[in-house]
């Protein structure tokens, strides 16, 4: 993953309560078994009428938010269906920031290891922050300092500190993981033998 | 040590190693893994020149995208097979077991896992899909992942998590006639709001939890997401140790016997506290129906389509607005009035061999109503059988049901299975999002007693009156 730190660009208002994943990126996109492409499909059934050509009044279809790098959402963004692909539809489009009153758990922890960055502000400061940013103007979010500017008023959002050090370094997860190899294998020694295996 | 919940005895004994600034890395102890968010997980692996640590602590199997009628035509959606395909290449690139498309033991993933005994009180079990939950339901930490986490099981078979909050949802009192666990579930998420479990697992308890069977408590664990919680669970006592006894999978002899030693010792301790706590009376329960497009938005039987600016809440009431417009119900309409197109009886949260004998009971001797188009899909291919041995199938077909093969099919219509622009669905499923059972379809969930009415019917009934 590439390290993440600070996102500057458009910020476009996308002020729902409890957008799904389903709505993010709709199940029929969900049978390719790539991991790129995504974008032309994100809110699909939103930014598309039923012929499939783009609805001018879509938001995110609208000239000035072409370039947006950062959505700002309602409530439980990204609730519902654990689909990966919700965060890479995000990010394919351009959006590398995702600002939200709170979000699903599962969509969180997707957006974390991805390196897209979702940040929680309370209802009110978001309410200000479209306000401060209307008209397409420019947000800046910046992790190392876990602020979000518009105009001249600034933001603070908590982030979990192993987690933002894991996005500032693009720490390979895996790779993490994997230096803790001894410590997996002692666990297994001590695994209570009534768990089963597939292979009996 | 102080009075410990089910989940933090699970939790404490599945910590590989523990972080004071943030994730512990914990083991796990099952990974069910389906055809849709694997692909790129085995891409990635594969990419970085890994391996999968444990195949054999890794079952597979194919439900999403898996037709439900003429299998013999094989899969005819280029790009599902595609998918299943992929699946099957690198199952055995893995040595990883799975039940394909013809095999007895195929279903939808959380149906597969605890029938074949899998599924056992005091695991860690992890899947890509929301619905992992469902496990829960046997004292098991199980919760849905995205594939970035597939990929990390794959190669570890271990997870790097934060601790979740502790809740419990007490339901005390009885259920009364043609009252059910989804009607449980469908009025905790009423309650508790769709991000009402958000950041926790959320602990099942009460009288109503502890007389329900397996199933039931599988229907309550599995919909947990909806109410914005990873996980759910319930503990683990003699219903659970029945479920378990004898399965395919299910340990034997002395280490049955060791099992129970642990398994007995998992219930939260009587002193216990929880970060947050509810309680629902579920004598007061009736069966209920969602209005609109999210699981919290539900109305009892008796009750009719809200209106708007009933809800104080400025965001519920912009949501309500816009559900009434998909859904295209007017406010004060009676929730029994309103005429469907479509009966689904299937998916994770209400396809089990239960739910399949509720739903015939109501039907036994009736007809679907002309209007309706009315199909059953059963959670597995195992619960298919013993519902054809029971003689299930006949009464439903009888009645005028179609009887389908197993898969997760119209819950979210990645297969043939799939909702027109405009249609009315009743659906034991467990998800009434805009579009989810087809764009423009709309989805109402119900208890399969009250889908089975409906179906008859031709629009909601209370089952509690049928006779």
């Amino acid at each position: 993953m590439r390290p993440v730190n600070t996102v500057i660009g458009i910020a476009a208002p996308l002020p729902r309560a409890a957008i799904d994943t389903d709505q993010i990126v709709p199940k029929q996109f969900l049978k390719r078994i790539e991991r790129d492409g995504y974008g032309p499909f994100l809110f699909y059934d939103w930014a598309h009428d039923v012929e499939g050509e783009l609805d001018p009044d879509f938001v995110l279809n609208r000239a000035e938010y072409e370039n947006a790098k950062v959505l700002i959402a309602g409530p439980s963004f990204g609730c519902g269906s654990s689909r990966e692909h919700a965060t890479w539809a995000l990010q394919d489009r351009g959006f590398d920031a995702v600002i939200a009153p709170s979000f699903g758990d599962i969509f969180r922890n997707n957006a974390y290891n991805v390196g897209l960055l979702p940040i929680e502000l309370d209802q009110t400061e978001i309410d200000r922050l479209v306000t401060v940013a209307d008209g397409a103007g420019t947000v800046s979010v910046d992790l190392e300092s876990q602020t979000v500017t518009a105009g001249d008023e600034v933001f603070a959002f908590q982030i979990d500190e192993h987690v933002k050090h894991n996005l500032l370094n693009g720490v390979d997860r895996i790779s993490e993981t994997l230096e803790s190899v001894d410590a997996i294998d002692t666990y297994e020694g001590r695994r209570p033998h009534h768990r089963p295996t597939l292979n009996d | 040590m102080t009075a410990q919940t089910l989940f933090e005895k699970v939790w404490d004994t599945h910590v590989v190693s523990a972080r004071d600034d943030g994730p512990s890395l914990i083991y796990i102890d099952l990974h069910l893994v389906h055809e849709v968010t694997s692909p790129q997980a085995f891409a990635g692996l594969e990419a970085a020149g890994r391996r999968v640590r444990r195949p054999d602590l890794t079952m597979a199997t194919v439900d999403h995208g898996v037709p439900t009628t003429n299998r013999a035509l094989g899969i005819i959606d280029p790009l599902s097979r595609r998918q299943i395909d992929a699946l099957i290449d690198n199952c055995k690139r893995h040595g990883i077991t799975l039940y394909g498309i013809d095999d007895p033991r195929q279903g939808i993933v959380h149906v597969v896992g605890p029938e074949q005994g899998l599924t056992q009180p005091g695991m860690t079990i992890v899947c890509g899909d929301s619905h992992t939950s469902t496990h829960g339901a046997f004292g098991a930490l199980a919760f849905g992942i995205g594939t970035s986490e597939v990929e990390h099981v794959l190669a570890t078979q271990t997870l790097s998590q934060t601790k979740p909050g502790t809740m419990s949802v007490t339901v005390i009192g009885a259920l009364g006639r043609g009252v059910s666990a989804k009607d449980v579930v469908l009025g905790i998420i009423n309650t508790i709001g769709v991000n009402g479990g958000s950041g926790h697992v959320i602990e099942y308890r009460g009288s109503v939890i502890e007389n329900l069977s397996m199933e039931g408590r599988m229907t309550i664990c599995n919909m947990s997401i909806e109410g914005g919680a990873r996980a759910g669970m319930i503990a683990p006592d003699d219903t659970t140790f029945a479920y378990v006894d004898g399965r395919p999978f299910a340990p034997k002899g002395v280490e049955w016997e060791e099992a129970l030693d642990e398994w007995r010792s998992l219930p939260s301790h009587p002193d216990a506290t929880f970060d947050r706590e509810v309680q629902i009376d579920g004598s007061s329960l009736a069966p209920h129906i969602t209005w609109g497009t999210n699981p919290g938005q539900s109305v009892s039987v008796e009750g009719s389509v809200p209106d708007p600016s009933s809800f104080a809440d400025p965001t519920e009431r912009q949501s309500a607005e816009h559900a009434l417009v998909y859904m295209d119900l007017e406010p004060g309409t009676d929730i029994v009035d309103i005429p469907l197109d479509r009966v689904f009886f299937g998916s994770c949260t209400n396809a089990r061999i239960e739910d399949l004998r509720a739903g015939a009971a109501i039907v036994a001797g009736r007809t679907v109503h002309h209007r309706i188009d009315a199909m059953v899909v059963p959670g597995s291919s195992l619960v298919k059988l013993q519902a054809e041995q029971e003689g299930l199938d006949r009464i439903f077909i009888d009645a005028g049901f179609e009887w389908r093969d197993a898969g997760c099919s119209m819950c979210l219509a990645m297969n043939p299975d799939i909702l027109a622009p405009g249609e009315r669905c009743a659906s034991t499923s467990n998800r009434n999002f805009e579009g989810r059972q087809g764009r423009g379809g709309r989805t109402h969930l119900v208890s399969p007693e009250m889908a089975a009415a409906a179906a008859i019917a031709g629009h909601f009934v209370d089952v509690r009156t049928w006779t």
